[in-house]
């Protein structure tokens, strides 16, 4: 019983004590960074190898929610600057938001050769489920919903639909086969693994632009390394694995 | 196959950690609290007994979703300890370790409350009266008798904090070293595609939970054979 004082005791003390040590950053990132940010995260790593990074995904909503709830994020990098944008507005940044890539989705499926579909496709009733990324918070699966109105099959794929977390997630559910077919994201898609399966490219005259932004929080402001990771991101060795995984660039063009 | 990688290692040890405080400060609070259930006279007993088993119909996204609004920087608990200079506790391992405890809650409760209950007030009373102290009376009369009932409430919650996933993810977000638990490494996992590595701990979880429960089925017949 000596012991179990002693551990409250100490959980006592733990109360409000948040040890950050100097060379870490937490990125909070958007879904479909997940092969991308962990590539350039590595060539950083390789620069600075003290800095100790942790890299957090979500869809960009929940994280904007965590954000507000103060999670303890230095970067955010957001699949839609719409979400930076509100936090900065809520004084909760350090840093003005920046574009930093527009992203693209895609129809992708393991079961079925994706490149030769098209979204009026998903009509058919060999597609029995479609995964999307829950547009209430997740800005890929909004572009998806969107994308799907303007072709006119919004309503008749309803009872198709299966709404991930995120779209790492409906990717993953299309990547099992539980979902026939996803949108996903382009990014994800290329990752060596979904790579082997084809992608039907979105036209994206169909849905609003996926204008990712990224910003520093108020968390991060006098973190040197965030600073340093955000400099790093605009640097050609960055951008050259953002382009890898299909990703344009503020300024360039494809 | 166990060729962990260091993440899978530290969410191995916050996972632990996570579970053996949380089965402490249960055991802690939750003997005078089952003991008082199952002894005291307060009408209040009802109430309290029904709040204590909400965590088991309750999703844990409820319990999540107010402890957060409750500790982090806008709640009642995390504002107050903003304003006396110490952080709020939402996305800390203060913040999930709370969580856990109200999750894990019942049961460590009902075991205990069930042994308390078949005990009586008897044995106690007899005890107090050849002259022994509230103290004494805990560890040489009651302890002894009820041990089956701590062994479980102990295996119990212990296992059900291993298995803690929607409320640790909202309160804890899924920070490394600090909020990122199995079950939620798991959900990472399995999301980007790695699948061995959610087998790997996936494996790893079921094997624990079926050793938990052999152990308390064991516990749960032993004593129930030795009781008169």
């Amino acid at each position: 019983m000596k012991c179990l004082g002693l551990k409250v005791l100490l959980i006592l003390l733990m109360f409000g004590i948040d040890a950050r040590a100097g060379d870490r950053i937490t990125i909070a990132a958007a879904s479909d960074l997940r092969y991308a940010l962990n590539d350039i995260v590595s060539l950083f790593q390789q620069q600075y190898p003290s800095a100790g990074i942790d890299v957090i995904f979500g869809s960009s909503g929940k994280i904007t929610t965590q954000i507000v709830n103060g999670a303890p994020y230095d970067i955010f990098f957001s699949a839609d600057v719409e979400f930076p944008k509100r936090l900065h507005r809520d004084g909760l940044t350090a840093t003005e938001p920046s574009v930093y890539a527009i992203g693209r989705i895609v129809l992708w499926s393991k079961r079925h050769n994706a490149s030769v579909m098209t979204l009026h496709d998903l009509v058919d009733p060999s597609i029995r489920r479609i995964a999307i990324a829950q547009p209430m918070h997740a800005p890929y699966g909004q572009r998806a919903k969107e994308a799907l109105m303007a072709v006119g099959i919004w309503n008749d794929i309803q009872s198709k639909l299966v709404f991930a977390e995120n779209i790492a997630s409906a990717a993953q559910m299309t990547e099992s086969e539980a979902a026939d077919a996803g949108i996903i994201a382009l990014s994800l898609a290329l990752f060596p693994d979904l790579a082997r399966h084809g992608y039907h490219l979105i036209d994206d005259a169909l849905h609003q632009p996926l204008t990712q932004g990224y910003v520093i929080t108020k968390y991060g402001k006098d973190n040197s390394l965030a600073h340093e990771f955000a400099r790093f991101m605009t640097q050609e060795a960055a951008i050259t694995i953002m382009e890898h995984y299909g990703f344009v660039l503020p300024g360039r063009h494809p | 196959m166990f060729n962990l990688a260091p993440s899978d290692i530290i969410a191995i040890q916050l996972t632990l950690k996570l579970g053996l405080y949380t089965t402490c400060i249960l055991l802690v609070i939750g003997t005078p609290l089952a003991w008082w259930l199952a002894n005291g006279r307060s009408s209040l007993r009802i109430a309290v007994q029904s709040v204590v088993a909400l965590p088991l119909v309750l999703p844990p996204t409820v319990l999540g979703f107010y402890l957060l609004l409750l500790l982090g920087p806008r709640g009642w608990v995390g504002s107050t300890l903003e304003a006396m200079g110490f952080t709020h506790l939402a996305f800390t391992f203060t913040g999930i370790l709370i969580g856990s405890v109200f999750y894990s809650m019942p049961f460590a409760i009902q075991p205990l409350y069930q042994a308390f209950s078949s005990l009586g007030r008897r044995h106690v009373e007899v005890a107090a009266s050849l002259g022994a102290g509230p103290i004494d009376r805990f560890f040489t009369v009651i302890l002894p008798l009820t041990r089956g009932g701590f062994i479980v409430a102990a295996t119990l919650s212990f296992a059900h904090t291993l298995g803690e996933f929607g409320a640790i993810l909202m309160i804890g977000g899924s920070i490394p070293g600090r909020t990122k638990v199995l079950s939620v490494l798991i959900y990472d996992h399995a999301e980007a595609m790695n699948y061995a590595g959610a087998h790997k701990l996936s494996i790893l979880l079921l094997s624990i939970a079926f050793i938990v429960l052999f152990i308390v089925y064991a516990v749960n017949r032993r004593f129930d054979s030795i009781r008169p």
